[in-house]
C-alpha cells in the first residue's frame, strides 16, 4: 500500500472528493495556483480548474460566509482557514450561521460544508500560529469537529466529512503533517513513510465520524487522547511501563462515548490530555462524561494534562507542549492513586 | 504645520432630536426623471454620478417621467399597489397581535413596502433572496401564503419551522427567499457565494442581497462587497437606508462617506441610489441591476433611500430618540400614496376603488389570521411537539441528543 504523509493523505481526500462529485468546491488564502501554504492543494487548481479551486480574498468570515452561501445553493464548499488561530473572523459565520441553518430553517436549507485548518503547537508557532481552538466548536450545537492523528484516519476521516450532510470543523495538527511526533523535541523526526499509519489506500474510503479508536490496548489507565497527544501517551506508556490503553478520539463531536465508557470501565483510571488550555478545554467535557457514566467504576480521580491557561509562548514552547514526560507523571500518579 | 491643540472626538448627531421640528433641508432630492439610465454593460467609472443622485419616476403629479419609466403595465402596477396594501394590512394585523400577546414580537414594514414589493417583480423563478427581517414583501410579492408567515410568526403546530425561530425569521427555498438569521449582515457575503455557486455551476441563477443602513458597518457587509467584486458574482446588493438603525441615526454608520451608494464605488461596483419610496423606480433600478447579473456582467450595489415610518420593532418606542412627526415631513412620502395617485392619474383607479381594496384586502388577511390561530397562538392552541426542538440540529440524531431528548421526557 503506498504511504503518504498526512499533506499527501488530505490533499488525496480533496482529489478524490472532487474527482467523484462536481459539486465539491475548494477554496482559501493561497489554497490555488500555490497549492496552499502546507501544499495541502498542490495541483488541484491545475487539475480541476479555477471554478473548483480558487485563491480567496484574506477574509475568513468572507470565505466561511461565501462558503455557506454555495453550500445553500447546492455544492459542497471544502474551505481552508490558513492557521485555526484565524478562525475567529469567521465566528460568527460558523457559530450563527453554518451551525444552525438547518435547525432554524427547519431543513428548508443546509449546510454540507467543511472547514479545514491547520491546529496545534509543537512547531515554535507563538500565540498565532499554536493554538488548539477545538472547544470553541465542540460547545456549538449544530457542529461536528474532527481532528485526525495520522494520514489513513486524516484521508478517511476528510472524504467521509466532505460528504457528510452537516458543517464540519476539520482541525489538522500540522505538527503531524510531516510525521508522527511525540513530544521528543530533541530526537530528529521520523516520516510518516516509516510508520504503518503512513498507509493510504489509493482512491475512495472513509474513516467514519463520530468513532473513537484504541492505538494501543491496555489494562492499567485509560488515555483520552486526539491528534498530536496520541504519539505523546504511546511515548508515555512506553517510557513508564504503564499498561496504558489509548483512545484516540478521532471526532469530538459527535463523541464516541461508547468506546471510552467501555474502556474507563474495565481500566477504572483516566488520563485525558490535549494541547488546548485547561480551563473549560475539550478535557473538562470529557472528564465530566467519565465521571457521570463511570463513577463506580473509577478508582482514582479523572487527571486532565493540557496546556496552561496562558496564551501559547515562543521561546517556552517544551514547557508548555504537554510532553510525554509531564504526560508520564500523570499516569504514575493516577496508578499510585 | 497647522496649530497641534488638543484634538476633539467627533460624535455624528442628527438634526433634529424629540422636541425639535423635523428638518430635512439638508436631503438633496434629485427631480423625477433627471438622472439617466445607462446600458447595462457601462464601465462603473462613468457612472459614479449615480452613487450620489437619487434616480426617481414618479413626479409631484403623480406621472412617470424620464428615462427609468415606462417598464411595466397598468396591471402589473394595480398587482404592485395590491402587494405593498397588503403588506402594510398584514404589518398592522400583526403588530395588534403581537400587542394582544399572540406572539412575542413583530417588525413593521411601514414605509418600506415598495422596496421589497417592487424588487421581487424584477426576479426570475429560481432566483434567492438573502433577506433581512423587513424584507416580507419578497413572500407577499411572490404568493407565499400569509396563513403559512402567520403560523410562523404564532409558532403554532402548523409552523413551518416548528416554532424554533423568532417571529418573522421566515425561510422558504420555494419562494427564493434564504432562511432568516437574527445575527445582522451575515446574509450579505452568504448571498455572494450563493452567486458564485450559480456561476461555478453555469447556471442563470442570481442573488440578491439585503442589508440595512446600520448594518453596513458589520465586517460581513466588506467582506460581500470585496468577494462581489473579486469574483464578478452575479448578485445585486441593496441596501435599504430607511434612516435608522433602531435608535441610531444612519450618520454614525455612514460617517464621512456621501451615500452608502459611495461605498461601493471602491469596489469597482457599479452603484446606485433610488428613491426607495416609488414602485416604478424601485422597479426599474432592480430590473437593470437584476439583468447586469444575469448577463454575467458582475454586481450591481443599490442603496434605497427611505424612511422607517414605524418602530424598529414591537420592543421600541422611536419618540425616545426622534421628532414624533418626522415621518409626515420624509421628502419622500408614502410608497402606497404615490402609487396609488399615479394609477388614478393614469385612469386606471380611483379613491374609490382604493378605499375598497383597502377592505377587501383587510378581508383576506383576517381571514388569513382566523385560519392560522385554528393552529394556535404562541400561548394558547396548537403548538410544535418538544420532540422537535431536539430534531434536525444534524441531519442524523447523533447519541448525546437522543440521551438528552429520553431526559427530556418527550
Amino acid at each position: 500500500m503506498p504511504r503518504r504523509t498526512m499533506i499527501e493523505a488530505i490533499r488525496d481526500a480533496m482529489d478524490v472528493s472532487m474527482a467523484r462529485d462536481e459539486r465539491v468546491i475548494v477554496f482559501g488564502e493561497d489554497v490555488g495556483f500555490f497549492g496552499g501554504v502546507f501544499r495541502c492543494t498542490q495541483g488541484l487548481q491545475a487539475k480541476y480548474g479555477k471554478s473548483r479551486c480558487f485563491d480567496a480574498p484574506i477574509s475568513e468570515s468572507g470565505i466561511v460566509g461565501s462558503a455557506i452561501g454555495m453550500a445553500a445553493y447546492g455544492l459542497k464548499p471544502c474551505v481552508e482557514v490558513q492557521f485555526a488561530d484565524y478562525v475567529y473572523p469567521a465566528y460568527d459565520q460558523i457559530v450563527s450561521e453554518a451551525a444552525r441553518l438547518r435547525y432554524r430553517s427547519n431543513g428548508d436549507f443546509t449546510c454540507p460544508i467543511v472547514v479545514r485548518m491547520p491546529t496545534g503547537g509543537g512547531i515554535f508557532g507563538g500565540q498565532t500560529h499554536s493554538q488548539s481552538p477545538e472547544a470553541l466548536f465542540t460547545h456549538v450545537s449544530g457542529l461536528k469537529v474532527v481532528v485526525p492523528s495520522n494520514p489513513h484516519d486524516a484521508k478517511g476521516l476528510l472524504i467521509a466529512a466532505i460528504e457528510d450532510p452537516d458543517p464540519v470543523i476539520f482541525l489538522e495538527p500540522k505538527r503531524l503533517y510531516n510525521g508522527p511526533f511525540d513530544g521528543h523535541h530533541e530526537r530528529p523526526v521520523t516520516p510518516w513513510s516509516k510508520h504503518e499509519l503512513g498507509e493510504v489506500a489509493d482512491g475512495h474510503y472513509t474513516v467514519p465520524l463520530g468513532k473513537a479508536v484504541i492505538r494501543r490496548p491496555g489494562a492499567a489507565v485509560t488515555v483520552l487522547a486526539y491528534g498530536t497527544m496520541v504519539f505523546v501517551a504511546e511515548a508515555a506508556a512506553e517510557e513508564t511501563g504503564i499498561d496504558a490503553e489509548i483512545i484516540d478520539l478521532r471526532t469530538l463531536l459527535p463523541l464516541d462515548l461508547e468506546t471510552i465508557v467501555d474502556s474507563v470501565n474495565r481500566t477504572g483510571r483516566c488520563v485525558i490530555v490535549h494541547e488546548a488550555t485547561l480551563t473549560s478545554g475539550f478535557g473538562a467535557e470529557l472528564s465530566a462524561l467519565v465521571q457521570e457514566h463511570c463513577f463506580y467504576q473509577l478508582e482514582a480521580p479523572v487527571v486532565r494534562v493540557a496546556g496552561w491557561d496562558t496564551p501559547y509562548p515562543h521561546a517556552q514552547e517544551w514547557d508548555y507542549f504537554p510532553g510525554p514526560a509531564r504526560l508520564g507523571r500523570a499516569l504514575v500518579e493516577t496508578m499510585e492513586a | 504645520m497647522a496649530d497641534a491643540g488638543m484634538l476633539r472626538f467627533h460624535v455624528p448627531e442628527p438634526e433634529v432630536r424629540p422636541g425639535g421640528t423635523p428638518d430635512f433641508s439638508n436631503v438633496t432630492i434629485a427631480k423625477a426623471g433627471s438622472v439617466p439610465r445607462p446600458e447595462i454593460d457601462v464601465d462603473p467609472r462613468d457612472i459614479r454620478d449615480l452613487a450620489f443622485s437619487i434616480i426617481r419616476v414618479l413626479n409631484r403629479a403623480g406621472e412617470a417621467v424620464g428615462p427609468w419609466a415606462g417598464l411595466l403595465s397598468d396591471d402589473e402596477l394595480l398587482e404592485g399597489l395590491r402587494h405593498m396594501m397588503t403588506l402594510r394590512s398584514f404589518d398592522a394585523r400583526m403588530q395588534m397581535a403581537q400587542r394582544q400577546g399572540k406572539t412575542s414580537f413583530y417588525m413593521q414594514h411601514l414605509g418600506e413596502e415598495a422596496v421589497s414589493c417592487a424588487f421581487r417583480k424584477a426576479l426570475a423563478p429560481g432566483d434567492m433572496n438573502f433577506p433581512t427581517y423587513r424584507q416580507a414583501g419578497l413572500l407577499i410579492a411572490d404568493g407565499y401564503p400569509m396563513v403559512t408567515m402567520m403560523n410562523q410568526i404564532y409558532s403554532n403546530e402548523a409552523d413551518p419551522l416548528k416554532g424554533r425561530q423568532l417571529p418573522i425569521m421566515y425561510s422558504s427555498k420555494e419562494h427564493g427567499f434564504f432562511s432568516i438569521s437574527g445575527n445582522l449582515a451575515t446574509q450579505y457575503i452568504q448571498a455572494v457565494g450563493w452567486a458564485m455557486a450559480s456561476a461555478i455551476s453555469n447556471d442563470s441563477k442570481i442573488a440578491a442581497a439585503w442589508i440595512g443602513d446600520g448594518s453596513t458597518a458589520e465586517s460581513d457587509f466588506h467582506s460581500a462587497l470585496v468577494f462581489a467584486s473579486t469574483y464578478k458574482a452575479p448578485v445585486v446588493l441593496n441596501v435599504v437606508n430607511n434612516q435608522w438603525a433602531i435608535s441610531t441615526f444612519q450618520g454614525i454608520a455612514r460617517g464621512g462617506s456621501g451615500t452608502f451608494a459611495a461605498r461601493g464605488l471602491g469596489f469597482g461596483i457599479p452603484s446606485l441610489r433610488v428613491d426607495g419610496n416609488d414602485y416604478l423606480a424601485v422597479h426599474a433600478v432592480a430590473k437593470w441591476a437584476a439583468e447586469r447579473a444575469r448577463k454575467n456582467l458582475g454586481p450591481t450595489l443599490v442603496e434605497y433611500v427611505t424612511y422607517r415610518v414605524g418602530a424598529h420593532s414591537s420592543s421600541d418606542d422611536p419618540s425616545a430618540y426622534r421628532p414624533k412627526a418626522e415621518s409626515d415631513a420624509w421628502p419622500l412620502g408614502d410608497p402606497i400614496v404615490r402609487l396609488k395617485n399615479h394609477l388614478i392619474q393614469r385612469g386606471v383607479w380611483s379613491d374609490q376603488r382604493h378605499t375598497q381594496a383597502e377592505a377587501e384586502i383587510l378581508e383576506t388577511v383576517i381571514a388569513a389570521q382566523r385560519e392560522a390561530e385554528r393552529h394556535g397562538t404562541l400561548h394558547a392552541g396548537g403548538k410544535p411537539s418538544a420532540r422537535d426542538m431536539f430534531e434536525g440540529v444534524y441531519a442524523e440524531m447523533p447519541p448525546h441528543l437522543r440521551r438528552q431528548r429520553q431526559q427530556a421526557g418527550v
